[in-house]
Protein backbone atom coordinates (compact mmCIF):
# COMPACT_ATOMS: atom_id res chain seq x y z
CA UNK A 1 0.00 0.00 0.00
CA UNK A 2 2.58 2.36 0.79
CA UNK A 3 4.72 1.39 -2.04
CA UNK A 4 1.78 1.98 -3.97
CA UNK A 5 0.98 5.88 -2.72
CA UNK A 6 4.56 6.55 -3.25
CA UNK A 7 3.92 5.01 -6.75
CA UNK A 8 1.28 6.98 -7.38
CA UNK A 9 2.09 10.40 -5.07
CA UNK A 10 1.58 13.18 -7.62
CA UNK A 11 -1.77 11.49 -8.30
CA UNK A 12 -2.83 11.04 -5.11
CA UNK A 13 -1.71 14.44 -4.10
CA UNK A 14 -4.14 15.76 -7.07
CA UNK A 15 -7.07 13.26 -5.52
CA UNK A 16 -6.35 14.93 -1.85
CA UNK A 17 -6.53 18.70 -2.96
CA UNK A 18 -9.44 17.84 -4.98
CA UNK A 19 -11.11 16.04 -2.39
CA UNK A 20 -10.61 18.57 0.07
CA UNK A 21 -11.94 21.24 -1.94
CA UNK A 22 -14.77 19.31 -2.81
CA UNK A 23 -15.54 18.43 0.65
CA UNK A 24 -15.02 22.43 1.65
CA UNK A 25 -17.09 23.45 -1.26
CA UNK A 26 -20.02 20.78 0.14
CA UNK A 27 -20.01 22.47 3.50
CA UNK A 28 -20.40 25.61 2.22
CA UNK A 29 -23.32 24.99 -0.04
CA UNK A 30 -24.75 22.95 3.07
CA UNK A 31 -24.28 25.81 5.55
CA UNK A 32 -26.68 28.43 5.80
CA UNK A 33 -24.39 30.93 7.08
CA UNK A 34 -21.63 30.97 4.87
CA UNK A 35 -20.43 33.78 5.61
CA UNK A 36 -19.25 33.17 9.35
CA UNK A 37 -16.40 30.89 8.95
CA UNK A 38 -15.25 31.12 5.13
CA UNK A 39 -14.81 34.55 5.70
CA UNK A 40 -11.17 34.82 6.59
CA UNK A 41 -9.60 34.46 2.97
CA UNK A 42 -12.13 36.30 1.95
CA UNK A 43 -10.79 39.20 3.48
CA UNK A 44 -7.73 38.69 2.97
CA UNK A 45 -7.69 38.45 -0.94
CA UNK A 46 -9.96 41.76 -0.17
CA UNK A 47 -7.84 43.57 1.94
CA UNK A 48 -4.96 42.93 -0.93
CA UNK A 49 -7.12 43.75 -3.69
CA UNK A 50 -8.69 46.23 -2.64
CA UNK A 51 -5.68 49.00 -2.01
CA UNK A 52 -4.73 48.57 -5.49
CA UNK A 53 -8.32 48.60 -6.82
CA UNK A 54 -8.54 51.97 -5.09
CA UNK A 55 -5.46 53.62 -6.08
CA UNK A 56 -6.19 53.33 -9.67
CA UNK A 57 -9.54 54.75 -9.37
CA UNK A 58 -8.15 57.77 -7.06
CA UNK A 59 -5.45 58.10 -9.79
CA UNK A 60 -7.78 57.78 -12.58
CA UNK A 61 -10.80 60.22 -10.83
CA UNK A 62 -8.03 62.78 -10.39
CA UNK A 63 -6.92 62.97 -13.97
CA UNK A 64 -10.48 63.24 -15.43
CA UNK A 65 -10.98 65.91 -12.80
CA UNK A 66 -7.89 67.73 -13.98
CA UNK A 67 -9.10 66.98 -17.77
CA UNK A 68 -12.95 67.98 -16.88
CA UNK A 69 -12.29 71.35 -15.40
CA UNK A 70 -9.09 72.77 -16.30
CA UNK A 71 -8.33 71.36 -19.61
CA UNK A 72 -11.54 70.71 -21.49
CA UNK A 73 -13.68 73.67 -21.22
CA UNK A 74 -14.56 74.17 -24.72
CA UNK A 75 -18.43 74.76 -25.26
CA UNK A 76 -18.61 74.90 -21.61
CA UNK A 77 -20.72 78.54 -22.12
CA UNK A 78 -22.96 77.33 -24.47
CA UNK A 79 -23.41 74.48 -22.05
CA UNK A 80 -24.26 76.79 -19.25
CA UNK A 81 -26.62 78.62 -20.85
CA UNK A 82 -28.78 75.02 -21.91
CA UNK A 83 -28.67 74.49 -18.34
CA UNK A 84 -30.49 77.56 -17.27
CA UNK A 85 -32.54 76.80 -19.99
CA UNK A 86 -33.57 73.35 -18.42
CA UNK A 87 -33.56 74.89 -14.77
CA UNK A 88 -36.54 77.07 -15.63
CA UNK A 89 -38.14 74.23 -17.22
CA UNK A 90 -37.85 72.31 -14.57
CA UNK A 91 -38.61 74.62 -12.09
CA UNK A 92 -41.73 74.98 -13.49
CA UNK A 93 -42.45 70.89 -13.92
CA UNK A 94 -41.11 71.01 -10.16
CA UNK A 95 -43.62 73.44 -9.24
CA UNK A 96 -46.45 71.28 -10.83
CA UNK A 97 -45.22 67.50 -9.31
CA UNK A 98 -44.85 69.67 -6.13
CA UNK A 99 -48.70 70.18 -6.17
CA UNK A 100 -49.12 66.97 -6.77
CA UNK A 101 -47.01 65.59 -4.39
CA UNK A 102 -48.80 67.66 -1.71
CA UNK A 103 -51.99 66.69 -2.53
CA UNK A 104 -51.44 63.02 -2.65
CA UNK A 105 -49.43 63.30 0.20
CA UNK A 106 -52.62 64.58 2.33
CA UNK A 107 -54.91 62.13 0.58
CA UNK A 108 -52.34 59.79 2.20
CA UNK A 109 -52.73 61.44 5.39
CA UNK A 110 -56.49 61.39 5.37
CA UNK A 111 -56.11 57.67 4.58
CA UNK A 112 -53.89 56.46 6.81
CA UNK A 113 -51.62 55.27 4.87
CA UNK A 114 -47.67 54.13 5.74
CA UNK A 115 -45.00 55.36 3.65
CA UNK A 116 -41.92 54.38 3.24
CA UNK A 117 -38.98 56.67 2.27
CA UNK A 118 -35.43 56.55 1.93
CA UNK A 119 -33.90 58.69 4.85
CA UNK A 120 -30.34 58.43 4.71
CA UNK A 121 -27.43 57.35 2.17
CA UNK A 122 -24.04 56.93 1.29
CA UNK A 123 -22.43 57.72 -1.69
CA UNK A 124 -19.82 55.10 -2.82
CA UNK A 125 -17.45 54.52 -5.87
CA UNK A 126 -17.03 51.52 -7.39
CA UNK A 127 -14.10 49.91 -7.68
CA UNK A 128 -13.76 46.74 -9.25
CA UNK A 129 -15.68 43.75 -10.03
CA UNK A 130 -15.97 40.13 -9.18
CA UNK A 131 -13.38 39.90 -12.50
CA UNK A 132 -15.66 36.65 -12.82
CA UNK A 133 -18.16 35.83 -15.94
CA UNK A 134 -20.61 34.01 -14.09
CA UNK A 135 -20.61 36.16 -10.94
CA UNK A 136 -21.99 39.22 -11.21
CA UNK A 137 -20.93 41.60 -8.48
CA UNK A 138 -18.99 44.73 -7.56
CA UNK A 139 -17.16 46.16 -5.01
CA UNK A 140 -17.72 49.47 -3.58
CA UNK A 141 -15.16 51.81 -1.56
CA UNK A 142 -17.44 52.08 1.64
CA UNK A 143 -17.33 49.56 4.57
CA UNK A 144 -17.92 48.59 8.43
CA UNK A 145 -16.53 51.48 8.98
CA UNK A 146 -19.13 53.62 7.07
CA UNK A 147 -22.15 52.23 8.44
CA UNK A 148 -22.81 50.03 5.96
CA UNK A 149 -24.26 46.58 6.83
CA UNK A 150 -25.26 43.42 4.99
CA UNK A 151 -28.79 43.35 2.86
CA UNK A 152 -28.78 47.51 2.25
CA UNK A 153 -30.03 48.61 -0.86
CA UNK A 154 -27.94 49.66 -3.21
CA UNK A 155 -29.40 52.51 -5.83
CA UNK A 156 -28.44 55.09 -8.46
CA UNK A 157 -30.41 57.79 -10.00
CA UNK A 158 -31.75 55.89 -12.05
CA UNK A 159 -32.97 52.76 -10.00
CA UNK A 160 -32.35 49.52 -8.34
CA UNK A 161 -28.38 48.21 -8.54
CA UNK A 162 -28.31 45.54 -5.82
CA UNK A 163 -27.90 44.81 -2.41
CA UNK A 164 -24.69 44.76 -0.18
CA UNK A 165 -23.40 41.30 0.25
CA UNK A 166 -19.94 40.64 2.37
CA UNK A 167 -19.03 43.94 4.27
CA UNK A 168 -15.17 44.29 4.57
CA UNK A 169 -13.81 47.30 7.05
CA UNK A 170 -13.38 49.60 4.16
CA UNK A 171 -14.85 47.88 1.22
CA UNK A 172 -18.27 46.02 0.42
CA UNK A 173 -19.22 43.51 -2.48
CA UNK A 174 -22.73 44.39 -3.92
CA UNK A 175 -24.76 41.56 -5.36
CA UNK A 176 -26.05 42.94 -8.94
CA UNK A 177 -30.06 42.07 -9.46
CA UNK A 178 -28.30 40.56 -12.47
CA UNK A 179 -26.87 37.92 -10.78
CA UNK A 180 -28.60 34.53 -10.84
CA UNK A 181 -28.29 34.04 -7.07
CA UNK A 182 -30.29 37.52 -6.24
CA UNK A 183 -33.65 38.33 -6.03
CA UNK A 184 -35.84 41.57 -5.79
CA UNK A 185 -39.63 41.63 -5.16
CA UNK A 186 -41.00 44.02 -7.66
CA UNK A 187 -44.33 44.91 -9.01
CA UNK A 188 -45.35 45.87 -12.46
CA UNK A 189 -46.55 49.79 -12.54
CA UNK A 190 -49.64 49.48 -14.34
CA UNK A 191 -50.99 46.41 -13.70
CA UNK A 192 -49.62 45.83 -10.22
CA UNK A 193 -48.82 42.37 -10.63
CA UNK A 194 -46.21 41.18 -8.15
CA UNK A 195 -43.62 39.68 -8.57
CA UNK A 196 -39.81 38.51 -7.88
CA UNK A 197 -37.12 39.45 -10.22
CA UNK A 198 -33.92 37.60 -10.45
CA UNK A 199 -31.11 37.51 -13.08
CA UNK A 200 -30.24 34.65 -15.33
CA UNK A 201 -26.75 32.59 -16.21
CA UNK A 202 -26.00 34.87 -19.29
CA UNK A 203 -27.02 38.23 -17.18
CA UNK A 204 -30.21 39.30 -17.98
CA UNK A 205 -33.02 40.20 -15.75
CA UNK A 206 -36.54 38.26 -15.82
CA UNK A 207 -39.72 38.69 -13.75
CA UNK A 208 -40.46 35.66 -12.72
CA UNK A 209 -44.51 34.35 -10.35
CA UNK A 210 -46.24 37.00 -12.12
CA UNK A 211 -49.88 35.66 -12.47
CA UNK A 212 -51.09 35.75 -16.19
CA UNK A 213 -54.69 36.71 -15.22
CA UNK A 214 -54.20 40.09 -16.66
CA UNK A 215 -52.08 41.42 -19.60
CA UNK A 216 -48.44 42.86 -19.68
CA UNK A 217 -47.23 45.17 -22.17
CA UNK A 218 -43.32 45.36 -23.17
CA UNK A 219 -42.83 48.75 -22.15
CA UNK A 220 -44.35 48.45 -18.64
CA UNK A 221 -42.54 50.05 -15.83
CA UNK A 222 -41.28 47.65 -13.29
CA UNK A 223 -40.62 48.93 -9.50
CA UNK A 224 -40.00 47.49 -6.06
CA UNK A 225 -43.23 46.04 -3.83
CA UNK A 226 -41.20 46.26 -0.85
CA UNK A 227 -41.99 42.74 -0.12
CA UNK A 228 -38.54 41.61 0.31
CA UNK A 229 -38.03 43.67 3.09
CA UNK A 230 -34.83 45.37 1.74
CA UNK A 231 -35.77 47.76 -0.90
CA UNK A 232 -37.45 50.36 0.02
CA UNK A 233 -41.18 50.32 -1.97
CA UNK A 234 -41.54 52.21 -5.80
CA UNK A 235 -38.03 52.53 -6.62
CA UNK A 236 -37.90 51.72 -10.59
CA UNK A 237 -36.37 48.29 -11.52
CA UNK A 238 -36.73 48.37 -15.22
CA UNK A 239 -39.21 47.95 -18.19
CA UNK A 240 -40.79 44.91 -19.61
CA UNK A 241 -39.24 44.16 -22.67
CA UNK A 242 -40.96 40.70 -23.65
CA UNK A 243 -43.89 39.06 -22.64
CA UNK A 244 -44.17 34.95 -23.06
CA UNK A 245 -46.15 32.54 -21.53
CA UNK A 246 -43.85 30.39 -18.47
CA UNK A 247 -44.83 27.33 -16.33
CA UNK A 248 -48.17 27.27 -15.11
CA UNK A 249 -50.01 30.09 -15.07
CA UNK A 250 -47.26 32.72 -14.71
CA UNK A 251 -45.74 34.97 -17.47
CA UNK A 252 -42.07 34.93 -18.49
CA UNK A 253 -40.83 38.42 -18.45
CA UNK A 254 -37.97 39.46 -19.86
CA UNK A 255 -36.89 43.29 -17.60
CA UNK A 256 -34.24 45.60 -18.89
CA UNK A 257 -33.38 47.20 -15.69
CA UNK A 258 -33.01 51.09 -15.95
CA UNK A 259 -29.56 51.38 -13.90
CA UNK A 260 -26.88 50.14 -16.23
CA UNK A 261 -25.23 47.50 -14.70
CA UNK A 262 -22.54 47.34 -16.82
CA UNK A 263 -20.62 50.80 -16.23
CA UNK A 264 -21.54 51.66 -12.48
CA UNK A 265 -19.31 53.77 -11.30
CA UNK A 266 -20.65 55.82 -8.22
CA UNK A 267 -24.09 54.52 -6.16
CA UNK A 268 -26.21 55.17 -3.35
CA UNK A 269 -26.78 52.66 -0.44
CA UNK A 270 -29.45 53.09 1.61
CA UNK A 271 -28.40 53.22 4.90
CA UNK A 272 -31.74 54.20 6.79
CA UNK A 273 -35.10 53.45 5.55
CA UNK A 274 -38.36 54.93 7.42
CA UNK A 275 -41.98 54.00 8.23
CA UNK A 276 -44.00 56.93 8.54
CA UNK A 277 -47.79 58.02 8.97
CA UNK A 278 -47.98 61.01 6.85
CA UNK A 279 -49.89 63.89 9.00
CA UNK A 280 -51.47 66.73 7.30
CA UNK A 281 -49.64 68.92 9.10
CA UNK A 282 -46.64 68.62 7.05
CA UNK A 283 -48.72 68.92 4.16
CA UNK A 284 -48.42 72.42 3.25
CA UNK A 285 -51.74 74.62 3.79
CA UNK A 286 -55.12 72.04 4.40
CA UNK A 287 -57.36 71.36 2.10
CA UNK A 288 -60.21 69.42 1.73
CA UNK A 289 -60.38 65.97 -0.31
CA UNK A 290 -63.47 66.76 -2.10
CA UNK A 291 -61.91 69.91 -3.41
CA UNK A 292 -58.82 67.83 -4.55
CA UNK A 293 -60.53 65.92 -6.38
CA UNK A 294 -63.01 68.39 -7.31
CA UNK A 295 -59.99 70.03 -8.90
CA UNK A 296 -59.13 67.16 -10.75
CA UNK A 297 -62.22 66.27 -12.32
CA UNK A 298 -63.02 67.82 -16.01
CA UNK A 299 -65.24 70.35 -15.13
CA UNK A 300 -68.68 70.59 -16.62
CA UNK A 301 -69.49 73.10 -19.72
CA UNK A 302 -71.17 75.82 -18.87
CA UNK A 303 -75.20 75.98 -19.67
CA UNK A 304 -78.13 78.02 -17.91
CA UNK A 305 -78.70 76.96 -14.48
CA UNK A 306 -82.19 75.64 -14.00
CA UNK A 307 -82.51 78.89 -11.51
CA UNK A 308 -80.07 81.33 -12.33
CA UNK A 309 -81.19 83.49 -9.36
CA UNK A 310 -80.51 80.89 -6.57
CA UNK A 311 -76.90 78.93 -7.65
CA UNK A 312 -75.91 78.13 -4.43
CA UNK A 313 -78.73 78.30 -1.93
CA UNK A 314 -79.85 74.70 -3.61
CA UNK A 315 -77.37 72.85 -1.99
CA UNK A 316 -78.20 72.83 2.13
CA UNK A 317 -75.62 74.67 4.09
CA UNK A 318 -76.50 74.38 7.78
CA UNK A 319 -74.86 71.41 9.88
CA UNK A 320 -78.59 69.84 10.46
CA UNK A 321 -79.83 70.18 7.30
CA UNK A 322 -80.87 66.74 5.75
CA UNK A 323 -78.93 65.08 3.18
CA UNK A 324 -80.18 65.02 -0.67
CA UNK A 325 -79.47 61.71 -1.43
CA UNK A 326 -79.96 58.83 1.13
CA UNK A 327 -76.15 57.73 2.73
CA UNK A 328 -77.01 54.18 1.77
CA UNK A 329 -76.83 55.32 -1.99
CA UNK A 330 -72.81 56.40 -1.07
CA UNK A 331 -70.11 53.89 -3.08
CA UNK A 332 -67.91 53.60 -0.02
CA UNK A 333 -70.62 52.57 2.09
CA UNK A 334 -69.12 54.54 5.03
CA UNK A 335 -72.00 55.75 7.99
CA UNK A 336 -72.42 59.37 6.89
CA UNK A 337 -72.99 62.48 8.94
CA UNK A 338 -75.82 64.71 7.69
CA UNK A 339 -73.83 67.74 7.87
CA UNK A 340 -70.31 66.02 6.35
CA UNK A 341 -72.35 64.59 3.50
CA UNK A 342 -73.64 68.29 3.09
CA UNK A 343 -70.40 70.07 2.47
CA UNK A 344 -69.54 68.20 -0.71
CA UNK A 345 -71.75 69.45 -2.99
CA UNK A 346 -70.51 72.99 -2.73
CA UNK A 347 -67.17 72.32 -1.90
CA UNK A 348 -66.63 71.14 -4.90
CA UNK A 349 -68.36 73.76 -6.76
CA UNK A 350 -66.34 76.09 -4.86
CA UNK A 351 -63.23 74.48 -5.83
CA UNK A 352 -63.94 74.26 -9.69
CA UNK A 353 -64.89 78.35 -9.43
CA UNK A 354 -61.80 79.21 -7.64
CA UNK A 355 -59.61 76.58 -10.39
CA UNK A 356 -61.16 78.32 -13.13
CA UNK A 357 -60.72 81.91 -11.73
CA UNK A 358 -57.10 81.09 -10.95
CA UNK A 359 -56.65 80.46 -14.62
CA UNK A 360 -57.36 83.95 -15.66
CA UNK A 361 -61.35 84.29 -15.88
CA UNK A 362 -62.09 87.73 -14.32
CA UNK A 363 -65.83 87.41 -13.14
CA UNK A 364 -66.89 83.87 -11.30
CA UNK A 365 -69.30 81.84 -13.18
CA UNK A 366 -72.65 81.15 -11.90
CA UNK A 367 -72.30 78.01 -10.16
CA UNK A 368 -74.88 75.02 -10.62
CA UNK A 369 -75.95 72.47 -7.99
CA UNK A 370 -76.12 70.24 -10.21
CA UNK A 371 -72.42 70.00 -10.59
CA UNK A 372 -71.75 68.22 -7.37
CA UNK A 373 -73.53 65.08 -8.52
CA UNK A 374 -70.47 63.78 -10.51
CA UNK A 375 -68.68 63.81 -7.55
CA UNK A 376 -71.04 61.93 -4.81
CA UNK A 377 -68.68 59.59 -3.94
CA UNK A 378 -65.44 62.59 -3.40
CA UNK A 379 -66.86 62.96 0.47
CA UNK A 380 -65.65 59.78 1.63
CA UNK A 381 -62.37 60.43 2.77
CA UNK A 382 -64.16 63.24 5.13
CA UNK A 383 -66.70 61.24 6.13
CA UNK A 384 -64.12 59.60 7.92
CA UNK A 385 -63.12 62.19 10.35
CA UNK A 386 -62.83 61.84 13.78
CA UNK A 387 -64.34 65.04 14.22
CA UNK A 388 -67.70 65.95 12.26
CA UNK A 389 -68.30 68.63 14.18
CA UNK A 390 -65.90 70.32 12.80
CA UNK A 391 -67.20 70.41 9.33
CA UNK A 392 -69.29 73.20 9.40
CA UNK A 393 -69.71 75.51 7.16
CA UNK A 394 -68.35 79.04 7.50
CA UNK A 395 -71.16 81.68 8.28
CA UNK A 396 -69.55 84.02 4.99
CA UNK A 397 -70.19 81.09 2.80
CA UNK A 398 -73.72 80.28 4.21
CA UNK A 399 -74.48 84.14 4.22
CA UNK A 400 -73.50 85.66 1.08
CA UNK A 401 -73.40 82.61 -1.03
CA UNK A 402 -70.37 83.20 -2.57
CA UNK A 403 -67.99 79.72 -1.83
CA UNK A 404 -65.07 80.45 -1.23
CA UNK A 405 -62.38 78.17 0.46
CA UNK A 406 -63.99 76.47 3.22
CA UNK A 407 -60.77 76.30 5.67
CA UNK A 408 -63.29 75.79 9.09
CA UNK A 409 -63.97 72.29 7.30
CA UNK A 410 -61.06 70.43 7.62
CA UNK A 411 -60.65 67.14 9.40
CA UNK A 412 -58.63 68.38 12.29
CA UNK A 413 -56.33 65.73 14.18
CA UNK A 414 -54.35 62.70 12.51
CA UNK A 415 -56.70 60.70 10.39
CA UNK A 416 -57.64 57.77 11.76
CA UNK B 1 4.80 24.99 -34.75
CA UNK B 2 5.51 21.43 -33.94
CA UNK B 3 4.81 20.03 -30.62
CA UNK B 4 7.32 17.56 -30.34
CA UNK B 5 8.02 14.98 -27.61
CA UNK B 6 11.13 15.59 -25.18
CA UNK B 7 13.17 13.38 -23.21
CA UNK B 8 13.29 14.02 -19.92
CA UNK B 9 17.15 15.03 -20.25
CA UNK B 10 16.43 17.55 -22.59
CA UNK B 11 13.27 19.74 -20.94
CA UNK B 12 14.55 23.31 -19.12
CA UNK B 13 13.04 23.28 -15.73
CA UNK B 14 12.34 26.61 -14.15
CA UNK B 15 11.88 28.45 -11.16
CA UNK B 16 10.25 31.65 -10.17
CA UNK B 17 11.64 34.37 -7.26
CA UNK B 18 9.42 34.09 -4.67
CA UNK B 19 8.50 37.81 -5.02
CA UNK B 20 7.67 37.06 -8.56
CA UNK B 21 5.44 34.41 -7.54
CA UNK B 22 3.51 36.06 -5.18
CA UNK B 23 2.68 39.60 -6.90
CA UNK B 24 2.04 38.08 -10.17
CA UNK B 25 -0.83 35.99 -9.43
CA UNK B 26 -2.05 38.98 -7.04
CA UNK B 27 -1.51 41.61 -10.16
CA UNK B 28 -3.66 39.09 -12.45
CA UNK B 29 -6.64 39.25 -9.79
CA UNK B 30 -6.61 42.69 -9.39
CA UNK B 31 -6.27 43.35 -13.04
CA UNK B 32 -9.02 40.94 -14.11
CA UNK B 33 -11.17 42.33 -10.93
CA UNK B 34 -10.58 45.80 -11.99
CA UNK B 35 -10.49 46.25 -15.95
CA UNK B 36 -14.32 44.86 -16.38
CA UNK B 37 -15.54 48.39 -14.80
CA UNK B 38 -14.09 49.70 -17.67
CA UNK B 39 -14.15 47.05 -20.43
CA UNK B 40 -16.88 44.45 -19.52
CA UNK B 41 -16.17 42.42 -22.69
CA UNK B 42 -12.69 41.53 -20.63
CA UNK B 43 -14.55 39.37 -18.55
CA UNK B 44 -14.05 37.09 -20.65
CA UNK B 45 -10.30 36.93 -20.66
CA UNK B 46 -9.44 34.74 -17.50
CA UNK B 47 -6.02 36.49 -16.53
CA UNK B 48 -5.62 33.63 -13.40
CA UNK B 49 -5.98 30.67 -14.98
CA UNK B 50 -3.54 31.86 -17.92
CA UNK B 51 -1.12 31.94 -15.00
CA UNK B 52 -1.44 28.89 -13.60
CA UNK B 53 -0.85 27.55 -17.03
CA UNK B 54 2.09 29.54 -16.98
CA UNK B 55 3.50 28.64 -14.01
CA UNK B 56 2.92 24.65 -15.09
CA UNK B 57 4.58 24.68 -18.14
CA UNK B 58 7.31 26.40 -16.75
CA UNK B 59 8.28 24.70 -13.45
CA UNK B 60 6.77 21.26 -14.71
CA UNK B 61 5.98 19.79 -11.24
CA UNK B 62 2.79 18.11 -11.20
CA UNK B 63 2.81 19.08 -7.37
CA UNK B 64 3.54 22.24 -7.64
CA UNK B 65 0.94 22.85 -10.58
CA UNK B 66 -1.59 21.65 -8.73
CA UNK B 67 -0.77 23.51 -5.79
CA UNK B 68 -0.18 26.53 -7.59
CA UNK B 69 -3.40 26.37 -9.52
CA UNK B 70 -5.36 25.78 -5.90
CA UNK B 71 -4.10 28.91 -4.16
CA UNK B 72 -4.72 30.77 -7.29
CA UNK B 73 -8.21 29.47 -7.74
CA UNK B 74 -9.23 29.52 -4.24
CA UNK B 75 -8.28 33.76 -4.03
CA UNK B 76 -10.27 34.20 -7.37
CA UNK B 77 -13.23 32.33 -5.88
CA UNK B 78 -13.07 34.58 -2.74
CA UNK B 79 -13.68 37.81 -5.06
CA UNK B 80 -16.97 35.92 -6.02
CA UNK B 81 -19.66 35.36 -4.68
CA UNK B 82 -20.57 32.23 -4.94
CA UNK B 83 -18.92 29.43 -2.57
CA UNK B 84 -14.81 28.87 -2.15
CA UNK B 85 -13.80 25.91 -4.30
CA UNK B 86 -15.06 26.41 -7.72
CA UNK B 87 -12.11 28.24 -9.52
CA UNK B 88 -9.91 26.58 -7.21
CA UNK B 89 -11.28 23.31 -8.21
CA UNK B 90 -11.04 23.72 -11.59
CA UNK B 91 -7.17 25.41 -11.37
CA UNK B 92 -6.10 22.26 -9.60
CA UNK B 93 -7.14 20.09 -12.52
CA UNK B 94 -5.42 22.63 -14.77
CA UNK B 95 -2.96 23.11 -13.10
CA UNK B 96 -1.85 19.77 -12.41
CA UNK B 97 -2.95 18.38 -16.26
CA UNK B 98 -0.59 21.45 -17.61
CA UNK B 99 2.32 20.27 -16.01
CA UNK B 100 2.02 16.87 -17.10
CA UNK B 101 1.66 18.05 -20.45
CA UNK B 102 5.07 20.20 -19.72
CA UNK B 103 7.00 17.46 -18.79
CA UNK B 104 6.54 15.47 -22.19
CA UNK B 105 6.05 18.37 -24.95
CA UNK B 106 8.11 21.24 -25.77
CA UNK B 107 6.20 24.30 -24.74
CA UNK B 108 8.34 26.73 -25.47
CA UNK B 109 7.07 28.40 -28.90
CA UNK B 110 4.27 30.13 -29.45
CA UNK B 111 2.35 28.11 -31.25
CA UNK B 112 2.12 25.28 -28.59
CA UNK B 113 1.00 27.18 -25.85
CA UNK B 114 -1.74 28.87 -28.47
CA UNK B 115 -3.33 25.08 -28.55
CA UNK B 116 -2.24 23.84 -24.41
CA UNK B 117 -3.54 27.10 -23.65
CA UNK B 118 -7.39 26.64 -25.56
CA UNK B 119 -7.31 23.00 -25.29
CA UNK B 120 -6.69 23.37 -20.73
CA UNK B 121 -9.42 26.50 -21.37
CA UNK B 122 -12.36 23.99 -22.45
CA UNK B 123 -11.20 21.58 -19.43
CA UNK B 124 -11.31 24.76 -17.01
CA UNK B 125 -14.47 25.20 -18.00
CA UNK B 126 -15.80 22.21 -18.61
CA UNK B 127 -14.52 21.41 -14.76
CA UNK B 128 -16.47 24.33 -13.67
CA UNK B 129 -19.43 24.12 -15.13
CA UNK B 130 -19.68 20.27 -13.89
CA UNK B 131 -18.81 21.63 -10.12
CA UNK B 132 -21.39 24.43 -10.69
CA UNK B 133 -24.13 22.22 -11.94
CA UNK B 134 -23.50 19.38 -9.66
CA UNK B 135 -22.40 20.82 -6.63
CA UNK B 136 -23.70 24.09 -6.22
CA UNK B 137 -26.60 23.83 -8.46
CA UNK B 138 -25.99 27.50 -10.33
CA UNK B 139 -28.02 27.65 -13.32
CA UNK B 140 -25.56 27.52 -16.06
CA UNK B 141 -25.41 26.98 -19.80
CA UNK B 142 -23.01 25.45 -21.74
CA UNK B 143 -22.42 27.13 -25.35
CA UNK B 144 -19.53 25.81 -27.31
CA UNK B 145 -19.46 28.52 -29.47
CA UNK B 146 -19.01 30.96 -26.36
CA UNK B 147 -16.66 28.82 -25.17
CA UNK B 148 -14.25 28.15 -28.46
CA UNK B 149 -14.68 32.34 -28.69
CA UNK B 150 -13.46 32.85 -24.98
CA UNK B 151 -10.90 29.94 -25.81
CA UNK B 152 -9.12 31.76 -28.93
CA UNK B 153 -9.31 34.69 -26.93
CA UNK B 154 -7.27 33.31 -23.98
CA UNK B 155 -5.15 31.63 -26.56
CA UNK B 156 -4.36 34.64 -27.91
CA UNK B 157 -3.97 36.92 -25.01
CA UNK B 158 -1.45 33.48 -23.24
CA UNK B 159 1.11 33.84 -26.62
CA UNK B 160 1.80 37.60 -25.87
CA UNK B 161 1.22 37.22 -21.64
CA UNK B 162 3.86 33.91 -21.80
CA UNK B 163 6.31 36.10 -23.79
CA UNK B 164 6.11 38.83 -21.36
CA UNK B 165 6.40 36.47 -18.27
CA UNK B 166 9.35 34.78 -19.68
CA UNK B 167 11.25 37.33 -18.72
CA UNK B 168 11.11 36.34 -14.64
CA UNK B 169 12.14 32.84 -15.29
CA UNK B 170 15.30 31.32 -13.96
CA UNK B 171 16.60 28.51 -14.77
CA UNK B 172 16.60 25.85 -11.37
Amino acid sequence: MENLITRYRNVTILVAVLFAQVLGLAVQVKRTSENESTRLIRVWTNDTISPLEKGTVLVHMSLRDLWNNYVNLRGVRQENKQLKDQIQQLRIEQARLSEDATQAHRLQALLGFKEQFVSQTVAAQVIGTSGSEQSRSVYIDKGSRDGLKQDMAVITGDGVVGKVLRVFSGTSQVLLINDQTSGVGAILEKSRLQGVLRGTANGDVVLEKVMSDEPVQPGDKVLTSGGDQIFPKGLPVGSVTRVAPGAELFYKIDVKPTADLSRLEEVLVVTEVKDREPSVADSGPPMRAADILAARLPTVPDKPATDPTKPLTAAPTTPGAQPTSPPASHPTGTAATPGAQNSAAPSSVSSTAQLKSANGSAEPKPVKPAVAQPNASVPAVILKSPKPANLTPSPASSSSGTQTAPAQEQPQGPPQ
Amino acid sequence: MPITYTSNEQIEVYRFSLPVAIIIPLLALAIQAFVPRWLPFFNIVDLPFLVVVFFALARRSQITGLLTGAAIGLLQDSLTNYPLGLYGISNTVVGYGASSLGVKLDVENAGSRFLVTLFFYVVHEFTYFLIARGLVRLDLHWSWWHELGSALANALVAVALFAFLDRFKQRA
